[in-house]
């Protein structure tokens, strides 16, 4: 082992120590991806689900700041953004003419896409990759549509186990005055429209959302994410996120 | 257990080939069509690969190579999922005889021969209802492959399977693929009641068993269509696929 060197300065500063990550074992959920070598898997996965208006973005870009500030690299993920097919599931949305299996499957070509391209690689290399939604988000939007449970997790048994799994938990009708506040609408699809719930986005959207709680809270039985209350002030929910991710770093998780 | 149309009450009936490429199932295919068409019955004819939305993602995919045997998968299986809902199903349940080249069948041999895990495949395919009737056009290996490469056609990259690097060579490459997908196939011919057709057989031979037997255990006066229906006009058969094909878009492969 090499000694460490001496720096002579007149004032001795201090650096912080920056941890380097505790290798943990690493699992896909179910029957995996052909051919990956999961030790070589050596960064770590941070998932943030939630709704639209939770205030997802908002947290992952404090916590790039945090990671990077302390020697962390890091890479961002979200859905629908594979080169693959990012562009065709855009405009199937659209024009809204794809079944509920066919929309699913092409959701999950789009995730497994870049689980192999994006993913996987960064994690290869070590770097902290940040999910902006997680196959839960897509689980719990297809469960709410009458999908198999079961099927889902076959399907969705291609993704890896991430280290930390956070849901911002708002109410649909605080998710209502965010979403105002930042665009003066209501997204056809968080709305939940194509299910014809009510008449109108706003009936629609509470209905949805609500909905959409309870699948959340469904898989969390199988998935045990952390629940955090997302009503509070910004800072607060991410001081609890970094000391949950602390804990990845350093190994002492579970 | 997967139930057959029949099983489920439709009033339609699904009438499925399969086989290796070169096996000549197409033109058996085309022919049962155009017999069934003369005789005025409601006929629905539907090709693997071919739903106008997924087809730009996957041409994408191949061309680029982007594909990995997940993804292959996954894309082929949206596809398909678009053609069930949106055509299949809907046609069915009006009381259709819907024929397909290739069914799940030919995702069960080939996502399997890429390494993909077989009960993951075929849980994805188990929204489908199974065909009534699986015709299968057994060929000798050497004589499909015969049939494919006289032309010398430029095989494509995922077709000739390079993507597995069986081979360097597309050619030898396509030899081993076929030939494991073969093997895949003749393993689930019991399992699924394939109708085995013998595949080295004139070209009129192997259409009398198929008319034979469609005529012994359909009831096709039941398929008939109104009496103002103008019958379609004959197309020219299909073009052979694989003298259409273009070279790889990587000559580096070759």
């Amino acid at each position: 082992m090499e000694r460490e060197a001496t720096i002579r300065r007149p004032k001795r500063v201090v650096t912080p120590r920056i941890v380097v990550p505790k290798k943990r074992p690493r699992r896909f959920y179910g029957h995996g991806i052909p051919g990956v070598e999961l030790q070589k898997l050596a960064g770590k996965l941070i998932v943030v689900e939630g709704a639209d208006g939770s205030g997802r973005s908002t947290q992952i870009a404090k916590l790039v700041d945090w990671l990077e500030a302390s020697g962390h690299a890091t890479v961002q993920v979200g859905l629908k953004r594979s080169t693959l097919v990012s562009e065709e599931l855009e405009k199937a949305q659209q024009g809204n003419i794809l079944s509920h299996t066919t929309l699913s499957l092409f959701y999950a070509t789009d995730f497994a896409d870049q689980m192999e391209n994006i993913i996987m690689p960064a994690l290869r290399a070590g770097f902290m990759v940040l999910a902006d939604r997680y196959i839960y988000t897509l689980m719990a939007r297809d469960l709410v549509r009458g999908m198999d449970e079961t099927w889902l997790k076959n399907l969705y048994g291609i993704a890896l186990i991430p280290d930390a799994v956070f849901y911002l938990n708002v109410a649909p009708e605080e998710l209502i005055q965010r979403n105002f506040a930042k665009n003066n609408a209501l997204d056809y699809w968080e709305s939940g429209m194509d299910l014809g719930l009510a008449p109108d986005l706003f009936d629609s959207f509470l209905k949805y959302q609500g909905m959409m709680l309870e699948a959340f809270k469904r898989l969390q039985s199988t998935y045990r994410f952390t629940m955090v209350d997302g009503h509070r002030g910004v800072d607060d929910i991410n001081a609890e996120l970094r000391s949950q991710i602390e804990h990845v770093l350093e190994g002492s998780n579970e | 257990m997967l139930k057959t149309f029949a099983d489920l009450n439709f009033p339609g009936r699904l009438i499925a080939v399969e086989g290796l490429d070169g096996s000549g199932k197409s033109t058996q295919i085309y022919l049962l069509k155009r017999w069934l068409e003369n005789q005025g019955l409601k006929v629905y004819f539907s090709e693997w690969n071919s739903s106008e939305l997924v087809k730009a993602a996957t041409s994408k995919g191949k061309k680029r190579e982007l594909l990995s045997p997940t993804t292959f998968s996954l894309i082929h299986a949206t596809d398909f999922a678009d053609r069930y809902e949106r055509h299949l199903v809907p046609l069915l349940r009006a009381g259709y005889l819907v024929l397909c080249d290739r069914y799940v069948f030919t995702a069960y041999a080939r996502d399997v021969v890429r390494g993909c895990p077989p009960e993951w495949v075929r849980e994805i395919y188990s929204f489908a209802a199974l065909p009534d009737f699986t015709f299968f056009f057994k060929s000798n290996l050497e004589v499909s492959l015969q049939r494919i490469l006289d032309g010398r056609p430029q095989l494509k990259y995922f077709e000739a399977g390079m993507d597995l690097r069986l081979s360097t060579d597309p050619y030898e490459s396509f030899r081993i693929f076929q030939g494991r997908i073969l093997e895949q196939y003749l393993a689930m011919s019991n399992e699924f009641n394939f109708l085995v057709i013998d595949a080295n057989q004139p070209v009129e031979a192997q259409q009398n068993v198929v008319r034979e037997l469609i005529t012994n255990s359909v009831d096709l006066a039941q398929f008939k269509r109104e009496e103002n229906y103008i019958k379609p006009q004959a197309r020219p058969p299909r073009k052979d696929r694989w003298k259409e094909k273009q070279p790889f878009e990587d000559q580096s492969v070759l």
